[in-house]
Order: structure tokens, then sequence, then C-alpha cells
């Protein structure tokens, strides 16, 4: 082989680059943290199934949005025939999910989210 | 079910992983083994010599310094794709007129970054905690805050910068060969089939972000099992589109090491790029001369001396 250290040099930098989050989350131990988002144990109904709400909330909360401050249509009817008041603080927030940073930052800070929500809505804390 | 998830989500990527970097370093091991015993210097710039001939130390370097900088310049912005000209025969003054042509630059500069600021940004689904700069690329790719939602109600997050300028580079640079003759002529089957397997993984990717969605939690879980070698697939399900998004990318880096992608590695070991212009400078020598046994005419005439004499030959040394 011709200039050995130059290629090795290349190759221990493309593997370190390649392994850099092994060796992060073993430094920083986090590798087997799950979020656990807390829900007020009391409310045992949301406003449509957990599966739809995991994927498309945020969807929903910006369909919310854009009907209540743009067209002035606050109410919202669920897939199950239930009316609801489109507000993040006072519908989703007040009593189901009380604690933003138990619930809503507990997935948005582990993927790296950080929704404009919180722009404008305070969330109490 | 779960058999199917387990191999598409661990056991591929893990497979497409190894193959990924057992082959770049061996075809890089394979380059390294062969000798490049004169440096080719690419004259498009004056080589360094009198001391009053200005040198071009970024197009013909003579030190290590002008290299690097020759190198830097190459990787980060491809400088040898501006010197791309196209000829054109100008009916009006019948001449064959050279000019600039720059849109190949520009669309595989624009494809590359954009791959870079996506990869950085989904460095996050490995890292816990998610280090606070990696936030930085999302804000700032996502400055616009394209949303639409008022025509199209599902699109709600934030399409990023990078997303738009990496689908359009991407289809100019699928274009540029379906639509020249001269390039469609001397395009290969696998320049279409890299081209089109990135193309589906972006394409893969926008519509998981926007239309079928995936729980991305359950994304990160599963790619922190497989990094810790403690892999497990989320037992709920992630999303179809996780899956096919992940399935082409296990395809892509699986066929990279066999692929013209193997420029990423080769940029660095280009001989034209990476040898300072030292041949007036110094002496090099050719790594394969083996001393070659000669024989020499004073040793001949040594061996037939006797018989040259005897038939009146004449000789340069009488004994």
């Amino acid at each position: 082989m011709y200039d050995a250290g130059k290629i090795i040099t290349g190759i221990v930098i493309f593997l370190i680059l390649m392994t850099v989050p092994i060796w992060y989350v073993v430094a920083t131990g986090q590798a087997s943290y799950v979020p656990d988002p807390k829900v007020n144990p009391d409310e045992t109904q949301c406003v449509e199934s957990t599966d739809y709400m995991i994927k498309n909330h945020m969807v929903l909360l910006d369909e919310w949005k854009t009907s209540c401050v743009r067209d002035g249509i606050c109410t919202w009817v669920a897939s199950d025939g239930e009316t609801y008041n489109t507000s993040l603080a006072g519908t989703c927030l007040s009593s189901c999910h009380p604690s933003k940073a138990e619930f809503c930052d507990q997935c948005h800070s582990y993927v790296g989210i950080k929704p404009y929500c919180w722009n404008c809505h305070i969330s109490g804390e | 079910m779960t058999a199917v998830l387990f191999f598409f989500g661990v056991i591929l990527p893990y497979i497409a992983v190894l193959i990924f970097i057992v082959g770049i370093i061996y075809r890089v091991w394979k380059w390294a083994r062969s000798p490049v015993p004169f440096r080719i210097p690419t004259t498009c710039g004056q080589q360094k010599t009198l001391p009053w001939i200005k040198a071009n130390n970024l197009e013909n370097p003579s030190n290590t310094v002008g290299v690097i900088g020759r190198m830097a310049l190459e990787v980060l912005l491809f400088r040898s794709l501006l010197r791309n000209t196209t000829t054109e025969l100008k009916q009006g003054v019948r001449k064959l007129v050279y000019k600039d042509s720059l849109l190949l630059w520009l669309g595989a500069l624009l494809f590359h970054w954009s791959l870079l600021i996506i990869l950085l940004r989904h460095s996050k689904f490995f890292l816990e905690p998610v280090p606070s700069f990696l936030l930085l690329f999302e804000r700032w790719d996502g400055i616009l805050q394209v949303s639409v939602p008022s025509w199209f109600p599902s699109m709600f997050p934030i399409l990023f910068i990078s997303n738009i300028i990496i689908l359009l580079a991407l289809t100019y640079l699928l274009l540029r060969r379906v639509l020249t003759s001269q390039i469609r002529y001397i395009s290969l089957p696998a320049d279409y089939l890299v081209v089109l397997l990135i193309l589906g993984v972006v394409t893969s990717g926008i519509l998981m972000k926007f239309f079928f969605k995936v729980d991305v939690v359950g994304v990160k879980t599963l790619a922190l099992g497989v990094i810790t070698f403690q892999p497990s697939v989320p037992a709920d399900g992630i999303g179809l589109f996780f899956y096919i998004h992940l399935f082409l990318i296990c395809a892509l880096i699986a066929y990279f090491p066999f692929s013209k992608l193997m420029h990423m590695p080769g940029i660095f070991l280009s001989p034209t790029r990476n040898l300072a212009n030292t041949n007036r400078i110094s002496r090099h020598v050719n790594p394969w001369d083996k001393p070659v046994k000669v024989h020499t005419y004073e040793e001949w005439e040594d061996e037939f001396r006797d018989v040259m004499k005897d038939a009146g030959v004449p000789l340069e040394k009488e004994q």
C-alpha cells in the first residue's frame, strides 16, 4: 500500500464519523431513555384515537388554529360526533394534559422538535 | 408480522451498513495499492518556476498548503465543475461558440449541500439527548414556516428549504440525462439507478412527513436500539412509509461501494487534485523500478576477446 499513513488516517476518520452516535450515547448513557408523556389519569377520552393523535396531532391542532383564528369557527366535531372547542389551552391542556413539560415536551425534545405553538401559547408554568 | 418488521427494521440496516463500511474500506485499500509515481500537473495554472514568474498556487500547487486549498475548494465547492463548457454552432454568424455551462455545477452543488443538511438533521434520531446545535439546522431549514394548511390541510409540518431544493436539484439532474441527447447517449443504467434511488429516498421521506405519517418516537427508539446493538422493533408498528423509506436507504447504502457513488471517498484520492506539482522541484523515482541485470559492451568484449582477436575484429581493449 502506498501512502499508508494518509490512507489509514482517512479510514480512521471515516470510521469515527460513522460511529459518532455510538460513542455519543455511550458517553451520555441515555440510549435506553424512552419518553413518558403523562396524562391526567382521571381523563380517559381524547378527541380522537391514540394512534391517530400520535401521528396527526400537529395536523389537527393546525386545522383548529386556522379555523378558529382565520375563519372564526372555534368548535370542531370529532369522528365520534362529539363537539369540542378548538383550543389548545382550553381543551387539551386544561384537564387531560395539564403539564406541557410532562406531556408535550417529553416526545418533542426526544426527537428534537421545537414546535412554534409556544411562541403564542403560554404553557401555564 | 413482527419478524418481517424485524427484518426490514433491524437486520437489513445492519447488513447494509456492514456492506457500506467494509466495501468502502476495501475499495479505498485497493486504490491505495496502485502506485502514482509521477505527479499529474493538470496545467490549468502557472507552475512554480523562476522567481519573477507569478505561480498559481491554487491551480498548480507546489506545496501541501496549496494542495489543501485545491482539495477544499474541490470538495466543498466542486471547482472542477465550474470549468464545464458547452459548444454551440451559432447559425446566424456560422461560428462555433464555447460558453460556460454552470447549471450542472449549480445543480450538483445544491443537491450535495441539501443532502448534507438533511443527513445532519437526521442525525438527531441517533443522538440522545439531541445536541442543541442540531436544532439550529432544523430552525434555519424551516425558517420559511411554509405549511400551506389552507389549500392542503394535511400538509402541516413545516416544509424544509432543503426538501424543496433537493427535489428540484435531483429532478434537474435526472431530466438533464433524459432530455440532452448527448448526455442520454453516455448515460448508463447505473447512472439512472443512483439518481432514481436517491429520488425514491427523498420522495418517500417527504410523503412520510406530510401525507402518510408515522410514529416518530418509535423511529428514534428503533434507531437507538440498533446503534447500541440492543435492537427491538416497536410492537405497535411505526408506519408503512417509514419501512419503505428505510428500505430504499438500505438499498442505496448497500449499493454504494459498488457504484459511482464511490466518488465520495474517491475525490480525496484523485491524483490530479491531491498531488502537489513537484515534478521539476524534486526527483521522483518509479516505485516499481527493480535493478535491471545488464550486460555491458565491456563485459561482452571480455567474454569474446579471444575469438574477436582471432577474427581480426577491432577491440576497445587489447587485453
